[in-house]
């Protein structure tokens, strides 16, 4: 069967159109816009509401608060508010409109199925201080989710309410703290030291110096994950009676499987230190790897990565943390329980019928990101345990298909150890005549597609980090990749016109050097 | 006044027991466009390998290390509003910090520029 459309037909324009470099008086082109900012549109004359203006009577005991002139906003109608700010979504790019690479992100498809779900008025329209029984089908979604969450990493429990990966790092590190200050007392703090191996994700050391620690470096090894010895021998004698916490990514950032887990967590877990990890890049081994049989004490889950709700601009996320049963008592309030008669309750309080004197506290005000509940779980049960093992294999798949396809033009510092996980690290080493990882990440843009993770991470010079996800087709990848190796034999080439990419995008380079050193954050006339 | 030079790519121009630290000219290549440069307090104690400051580039943030231990005694005011002095004159402008060095000894175990330019020869 041949292709359809082979001989590529499209609609017939007047014979003898040539290629047009006509200017426009509106300075936009056709149907690429060049879109005013939302003061300039403005009149003073304008507004898109109609207000009873000044026979409102103030509120004598507000007047001190009263305005004593009009707000600096600018004036439009509704339709010109509208259109302004739809005209400018269309210069955005989204994972609805192509590949969102972006490596340790795992930008997938959000399914349909997920929004038409969490839609449901049951789930939609509650509140969260109803009272408990007559949300008892939220409620029962929370449980079930959590019972996925702890089945698949294989842990003792988990602590719903975290609402990100780099708050659920901290729900974790607040458990460890809590579990030794349980031993030791609040006084006994000589354990002041997290251990954070460089191909650990950025906000790990972060995490960690705000729940209070000291961060120490370990190196990585040659190969890309991190260097065992340098961490064992950490782990050994009297200075390993500072260490609180190791903290590993795992997959870790260079995309590779950190296969010496078992040992890191038995050394730390000898040296009296609970073992944190990362669980940002979880896409890579679900349904395959269970960390609670790695040792693992603590990891947190981004909804919004592996079980697919919005990521980004698209909506909020949701960073559970499963625990061992060594953490477990130290968890967070409220959670959600299970009677013998069926009946869901929350547990709010340490109280007399609620017993939980060893919780630290609390990391939200309520539950946790409900709507974002309701998507996992109906991304989870809509895949059941063996389609979430083949989402694992896909994404493996497809991002060791980016990595051998590239990896003749794009220097690939650590493919030739093996597979990669569920991302292909690049370094820009070798491209030659000056050309750089940012000048094949704006040529992306030219190209059509949002630029992969650039400069991260460290360890390699000029990373470009592509995690394609499993969601993404063959043919998919297919125009991925030959856009990426153009770009690259553009560069090996010495094509200088790469240098001033992007070409084609509704503003050229950006400077944004500029944008750090002298920042404008607000807009002001002058 | 002699040079010396650690494998972290920081300099350290040494006047009497006073040591200029600064970053080199391969650092604030390899760093790209420098943004912003927190400077430590003066003041404050650093043990050898303490991180002094951090300088934040377009591509990364980096920690510059004290490369022997002392008490900071200046900074660099003018990389508060010209940040990029690190890019355009690294190794004299660009200065970051000057400490008084408690143990001028620990010297010895830093290259001169020959030695740094035969290590930058192998990276």
């Amino acid at each position: 069967m041949s292709a359809p459309n082979a001989a590529g037909w499209r609609p017939t324009m007047v014979a003898g159109t040539p290629a047009s470099t006509a200017e426009t008086s509106s300075g936009d082109r056709g149907l690429a816009l060049e879109e005013a900012l939302i003061f300039e549109l403005a009149t003073n004359a304008t507004c898109g509401v109609d207000f009873d203006g000044d026979d409102v009577a103030p509120d004598p005991a507000l007047s001190r608060f009263l305005r004593g002139a009009a707000p600096a906003l600018p004036g439009l109608s509704e339709p010109e508010a509208v259109r302004h700010y739809t005209r400018l979504s269309r210069q955005n790019y989204a994972i609805d409109l192509g590949p969102f690479p972006l490596g340790s992100c795992t930008m997938k498809h959000n399914p349909r199925l997920n929004e038409k779900i969490a839609r449901l008025p049951g789930f939609a329209d509650i509140h969260p201080l109803a009272p408990a029984q007559t949300v008892q089908g939220a409620l029962a979604v929370i449980a079930e989710l959590a019972d996925w969450l702890v089945a698949l990493t294989g842990m003792a429990g988990v602590a719903m309410t975290p609402k990100a990966g780099a708050h659920g790092e901290l729900c974790g590190l607040l458990c460890i703290r809590a579990a030794h200050e349980a031993m030791q007392g609040p006084g006994g703090q000589n354990r002041r030291l997290v251990l954070v191996p460089e191909s650990a994700h950025g906000t790990n050391p972060a995490t960690a110096a705000f729940a209070g620690y000291g961060v120490e470096s370990i190196p990585a090894a040659a190969d890309g994950r991190v260097d065992l010895a340098a961490l064992l021998a950490r782990l050994e004698g009297e200075a390993a009676a500072e260490v609180a916490a190791v903290m590993i990514t795992n997959p870790n950032t260079c995309g590779l499987f950190e296969r010496d887990m078992v040992a890191i967590s038995a050394a730390a877990h000898a040296a009296g230190a609970y073992v944190y990890c990362d669980g940002a890049n979880f896409n890579a081994i679900v349904g395959k790897v269970r960390p609670g049989d790695l040792g693992i004490d603590a990891m947190h889950i981004n909804l919004h990565k592996t079980f697919s709700t919005p990521h980004g601009g698209g909506g909020p996320g949701s960073g559970p943390v499963v625990l061992s049963a060594a953490l477990v008592p130290f968890a967070p309030l409220p959670f959600v329980a299970r009677g013998a008669d069926g009946a869901m309750t929350l547990i709010e309080e340490e109280n007399a019928g609620e017993h939980h004197p060893h919780s630290f506290g609390r990391m939200a005000a309520f539950h946790g990101q409900m709507g974002m509940f309701t998507r996992a779980l109906a991304y989870i049960l809509s895949h059941g345990a063996d389609g979430l093992a083949q989402v694992a294999e896909d994404a493996v798949l497809n991002a060791n298909y980016v990595l051998r396809s590239l990896e003749d033009v794009l220097e690939a510092p650590f493919a030739a150890a093996g597979p990669c996980m569920h991302e292909a690290l690049f370094s820009d080493n070798g491209l030659g005549g000056g050309f750089s990882t940012l000048d094949i990440a704006k040529g992306l843009i030219d190209e059509g597609f949002h630029p992969m993770t650039v400069y991260f991470p460290l360890v390699v010079h000029g990373a470009m980090l592509v995690e394609p996800t499993e969601t993404e087709s063959k043919a998919g990848l297919d125009r991925f990749i030959a856009s990426l190796r153009s770009l690259a034999l553009r560069a090996r080439a010495g094509d200088d016109s790469l240098k001033s990419a992007p070409h084609f995008a509704p503003r050229r380079r950006l400077d944004e050097t500029l944008a750090a050193r002298k920042p404008r954050l607000v807009w002001r006339e002058d | 006044m002699s040079r010396y030079f650690t494998k972290d790519h920081e300099w350290v121009e040494v006047e009497g027991n006073v040591g200029t630290i600064g970053i080199t000219d391969y650092a604030q290549a390899q760093l790209g466009d420098i943004t912003y440069v927190e400077a430590p307090e003066v003041g404050k104690v650093l043990a050898r390998g303490d991180t002094a400051a951090v300088v934040d580039s377009v591509k990364a943030a980096a920690d510059v290390y004290a490369p022997v231990a002392g008490t900071v005694c200046a900074v660099n005011a003018a990389l508060e509003g010209e940040p990029e002095l690190v890019n355009t004159d690294p190794e004299l402008g660009g200065w970051l910090f000057r400490l008084t060095m408690g143990d001028p000894e620990e010297l010895t175990g830093l290259m001169d520029a020959a030695a740094y330019a035969d290590y930058l020869t192998g990276l």
